[in-house]
């Protein structure tokens, strides 16, 4: 019975035979103890290192050490030389959220309500970009925003552009590269919060003469609520800490943090301030995670 | 206003549509780029039709070596991560425990952190402790990653099995080994399966994470990332086209295999209790 046992809502089992509790007590800890260790050793403790090397003295390098000299100034440091690219990281994904909220909203609600029979078709659509690699997805933005391509092109015939104008390396690609990315991951939990939305409740609240919009304002979009807040999450911590459309799709003039973070460990050798930004930058996310969740009010996400 | 109505219904529909083809555009794009032979090295424009791309895919054999070490390393951190994340998934639907929350928050914080801090805090750990980069760090590191996501998706399987067909089984004098190899098992398989294809997709195209900890071993999204600044060769978009059909030949396969049983149920009866039914 041990592997098996229906252990209910925590009162004891009706007295097992002694020899066995023991070995009962113990299993789930072993069941346990292979992935915990794993998460705590490769995931816990490297972050206690990170905010260690954050704190090392700045002047020393790899080749001669590091000493731990608590060097708290390190941060004041980091946020002097690199705060436009902090404000950049998190105004192109607040953008592409927005972008992706505008978007992704008609075709969540799209396809929990009005697909029928093609709603699980309309799904595998959604998540297909996610079949092939993101580097080459992102690739083939470079393509379709191409100077010589067919886009660029007819903005420029309609005037939407001037003729020496450009979409490939500004910040609009970097946005649109963004949202392009992680719209699967703000649509997904959208819909299956829309899925539920009983219809007869948009119905009711016609027959009491609301117009579409009060309808949607005041029926649909609370019920929605949880996953908006969920896949909101999931779109904004990733694209806030990407760096890949900046690189491929920008110029260093739209390089976020991540570019900063990225060049400072694998380029300049600079672990104190690539860790001090890195814990910054978590910092922030998480500021502006529990911020959010506290103003949209839905505990129940977490 | 019936009229306004369906103007309303054809209006979210026709913005969802247009929103699924700029989704799907760029995969078209590389596609189509897979059957281009470019002008110049740095050229991303498409320029003349040609096969020899697809009938020669390894033409840059860094590229068919950086995709070889993605599939071994992809397979040994999904062997790893799905045993480990399937172990942890059974402790936390079957048992009550002590500490059950801290595991719950030590299985989600790695979901919700950015992957550049998981990334550059194991680089941190690497360094400091003077272990050597290469193959193992980056399966390590996959494995850290995947096996939230396996918990999360073999919990949810496991949360919806009935378990009065265990109870069943016991019944019928079969010991505990035997009801998990001939009832248990069996009924969590395809919520395994889908799990290990996932880590194994997850860690196939992780970029961030790798790049902090490769040393100078090399994946496919690294060479990718190399090549970008030094001249992508056409044949990463072959390789970028069959990925795309490989997953969807997969998720086309299992889609038909579960229609197929319903229909199966549908002309002969169910063969097996069916979970769901509820005594009244």
């Amino acid at each position: 019975m041990t592997l098996l046992a229906p252990t209910g809502s925590g009162q004891a089992p009706p007295a097992p035979p002694a020899a066995r509790s023991g070995r009962h007590r113990l299993l789930p800890y072993l069941l346990l103890l292979p992935g915990a260790a794993w998460l705590l050793i490769f995931f816990g403790v490297p972050l206690v290192q990170l905010a260690a090397a954050s704190l090392y003295d700045p002047s020393g390098s790899l080749s001669t050490g590091y000493a731990l000299t608590w060097a708290f100034g390190n941060y004041p440091d980091v946020v002097q030389a690199y705060w436009p690219q902090f404000l950049r990281s998190f105004g192109y994904a607040g953008l592409a959220l927005v972008l992706a909220l505008l978007l992704g909203y008609p075709l969540a609600y799209a396809i929990a309500q009005k697909a029928g029979r093609w709603k699980n078709l309309l799904l595998v659509c959604v998540v297909a970009p996610m079949f092939t690699s993101f580097l080459v997805r992102t690739l083939a933005w470079k393509t379709i925003l191409s100077d010589n391509g067919a886009l660029v092109g007819l903005l420029r015939d309609v005037h939407l552009l001037a003729p020496d104008g450009r979409l490939l390396a500004t910040p609009f690609a970097v946005v649109l590269g963004l949202t392009y990315n992680f719209l699967p991951f703000l649509v997904l939990p959208l819909y299956a919060s829309l899925e539920r939305l009983d219809y007869r409740l948009l119905e009711a609240a016609t027959d009491l003469y609301a117009s579409p919009v009060q309808a949607f304002r005041r029926v649909t979009l609370p019920l929605s609520m949880p996953g908006l807040v969920a896949g909101t999450l999931l779109f904004f911590i990733p694209a806030s800490g990407d760096y890949i459309n900046a690189e491929l799709l920008g110029t260093p003039n739209e390089y976020m943090i991540g570019n900063v973070i990225d060049s400072a460990f694998l380029v300049r050798l600079d672990y104190p301030q690539g860790a001090a930004l890195s814990f910054l930058l978590m910092a922030a996310i998480l500021a502006v995670v529990f911020g959010y969740l506290r103003r949209a009010g839905t505990e129940e996400v977490l | 206003m019936r009229v306004s109505r369906w103007l309303a219904d054809r209006w979210v529909m026709i913005v969802a549509l247009l929103v699924l083809g700029y989704l799907a555009l760029p995969i078209l794009v590389v596609a189509g780029l897979s059957f281009n032979r470019p002008s110049s090295r740095l050229s991303y424009d498409f320029n003349e039709f040609t096969l020899d791309n697809w009938r020669q895919p390894c033409a840059t054999s860094d590229m068919c070596d950086a995709v070889v070490r993605s599939v071994q390393i992809g397979f040994v951190a999904t062997v790893v991560a799905t045993v480990l994340g399937t172990l942890m998934a059974f402790a936390l639907v079957r048992h009550r425990f002590r500490g059950r929350s801290g595991i719950n928050v030590l299985i989600f914080l790695p979901m919700a952190t950015p992957e550049l801090v998981m990334g550059t805090s194991l680089l941190a750990l690497f360094v400091s402790a003077g272990v050597p980069q290469g193959f193992w760090t980056i399966v390590i590191a996959h494995v850290m990653f995947c096996v939230s996501f396996v918990v999360v998706t073999v919990k949810a399987r496991l949360a919806g099995m009935d378990r009065r067909l265990e109870e069943a089984a016991m019944d019928l004098y079969a010991s505990e080994w035997q009801t998990f190899r001939r009832i248990t098992l069996p009924l969590v398989l395809p919520g395994i399966v889908a799990a290990a294809l996932l880590a194994f997709s997850l860690s196939f195209d992780d970029f961030i994470i790798t790049n902090f900890n490769a040393g100078t071993t090399v994946t496919f999204p690294m060479y990718v990332w190399g090549a970008a600044q030094r001249g992508i060769p056409p044949q990463v978009n072959v390789i970028g086209t069959a990925m795309f059909v490989i997953a969807l030949l997969l998720v086309g396969l299992s889609s038909l295999r579960g229609r197929r049983a319903r229909r199966a149920n549908l002309l002969t009866g169910p063969a097996q209790p069916r979970p769901t039914r509820r005594p009244s």
